[in-house]
């Protein structure tokens, strides 16, 4: 798994590439949490290029979500592939999290 | 019939490598790509549970992995000597909590049995066996 973040419009885009796992999981949530302390709180997470995710992955998100919805935040996500809304949707998770098609329409829905 | 056999130290980084075995599995079986990702996620949640709640921790036993592949039909069984596990025993997620109640717990064992087409547990002689077993999608 790749991680890369860019601020775009004032908003912290996370790109992320690749499996998030039981294995890889921690490195995501620790570069979510690092965004969140250094006051980074309108984040989109790209998923254009995650191809599996776990509830691992789901945990990391979530709890980032919870963060930054208590200091007025949000984490949104974009162009998950079918397979990873998949298992979003059967989480329960597609009707928490604002998830936008792109990432354009993500960055500019703050 | 075809049979496979993969044997793994209980690490989180070996998750990926038995994904890719049940996937080449998989692909005997002629599952199609959505049920053989459905394949994968349910391994990994079984995997993961046996780590974190059997041996709770890293390198404190081995995974053993058997594939067993009829056309259209794949039959997984993780075998473990961790601490005995009941799978009917873990609560069902509170899918549709508001977020701050949100606890995603359990839902591991959720996906397992929402994405397979029938799970089973079974221990004997200190030795835990998961069934999982795919049939194609149609």
């Amino acid at each position: 798994m790749d991680i890369s973040t860019q601020e775009v419009k004032r908003v912290s885009v996370m790109t992320v590439k690749g499996r998030v796992d039981s294995s890889t999981a921690p490195d995501l949530e620790n570069a979510l949490k690092q965004l969140v302390e250094g006051d980074k709180t309108q984040i989109v997470l790209d998923l254009k290029d995650v191809e599996y995710m776990s509830s691992a992955g789901l945990r990391a998100m979530v709890s980032t979500l919870k963060s930054v919805k208590r200091i007025n935040g949000d984490l949104r996500l974009c162009a998950p592939s079918p397979r990873v809304h998949e298992v979003l949707r059967l989480a329960g998770l597609t009707s928490i999290f604002n998830i936008y098609p792109g990432q354009d329409e993500a960055v500019n829905s703050f | 019939m075809s049979e496979s056999r993969l044997s793994v130290t209980a690490r989180y980084d070996r998750i990926k490598q038995i994904c890719s075995f049940v996937v080449d599995a998989a692909n005997v079986a002629g599952l199609d790509e959505s049920s053989t990702f459905q394949c994968q996620i349910a391994v990994d949640e079984a995997c993961t549970n046996i780590i974190e709640h059997g041996y709770e921790g890293e390198d404190k036993g081995r995974i053993d992995v058997i594939c067993n592949t009829t056309p259209g039909v794949l039959k997984i069984e993780l075998l473990d000597q961790a601490l005995p596990f009941d799978l009917d025993k873990v609560p069902e997620p509170e899918l549709g909590a508001p977020l701050e109640d949100m606890k995603i717990g359990g839902l591991g064992i959720y996906f397992m049995k929402k994405m397979m087409d029938d799970v089973s547990f079974s221990r004997e002689n200190g030795t835990n066996k998961l069934m999982l077993l795919k049939r194609r999608a149609g």
